[in-house]
């Protein structure tokens, strides 16, 4: 009964991680601009390795497993924000251009 | 179930491959590949548990320590691109 409920919640945790993944790479292909790319890339970036490795680690049957799955999650929350900001730091910095290169459809 | 996240991933990896190659300027390359290589540490913790072969779990745990530093190294051969490398 107990395997059968942790069972359950890895499976939904698992469907809400494949939905977040979907948005955010339907998001980052049809999104205006490169900030908002961006912002839709860090959905997938943030919140679907949290959802996905959580409910990967209730399956995982050895304690190694879920604690070499809880690194890569650790390591995942710590970089992907770190990235994401190099990125946009650079891409405001050092671009060459103003917003409106960066805009497939500028008005 | 493995299997519906493994396809999931499979998919929004095309997806970004498609903005990788559509992309206007360059950062929205780069942006492209980051999620590209995010993907395939998910992707690679999926496939250990759908296969039955927990060992990838090792080859995603260093996949996302690579990741991490390449992106940053070509957006530091940007800068150096730009504004030279004394600034």
């Amino acid at each position: 009964m107990m395997s059968l409920a942790l069972d359950a919640f890895s499976w939904i945790l698992l469907l809400m991680g494949s939905a977040f993944v979907i948005i955010g790479g339907i998001g980052a292909l049809r999104m205006p601009d490169l900030y908002t790319r961006m912002h839709a890339a860090s959905v997938t970036d943030s919140t679907a390795p949290l959802l996905i490795l959580t409910g990967l680690m209730l399956q995982a049957d050895v304690g190694l497993y879920a604690l070499k799955l809880g690194a890569i999650l650790v390591f995942l929350l710590l970089s992907g924000p770190a990235a994401s900001n190099a990125l946009a730091s650079a891409a405001l910095l050092w671009g060459d251009g103003t917003n409106s290169k960066n805009t497939e459809d500028s008005p | 179930m493995f299997t519906v996240t493994s396809a999931a991933i499979a998919i929004t990896m095309a997806l970004a491959l498609v903005r990788a190659i559509k992309g206007p300027s360059q950062y929205d390359r780069i942006l492209a590949v980051n999620m590209i290589g995010t993907k395939t540490v998910l992707l690679l913790s999926a496939l250990a548990f759908l296969m039955g072969r927990p060992d990838f779990l090792d080859l995603a745990l260093a996949y996302a320590l690579i990741n991490f530093i390449g992106v940053l190294a070509v957006l530091e051969f940007f800068r150096i691109k730009t504004k030279g490398a004394d600034s």
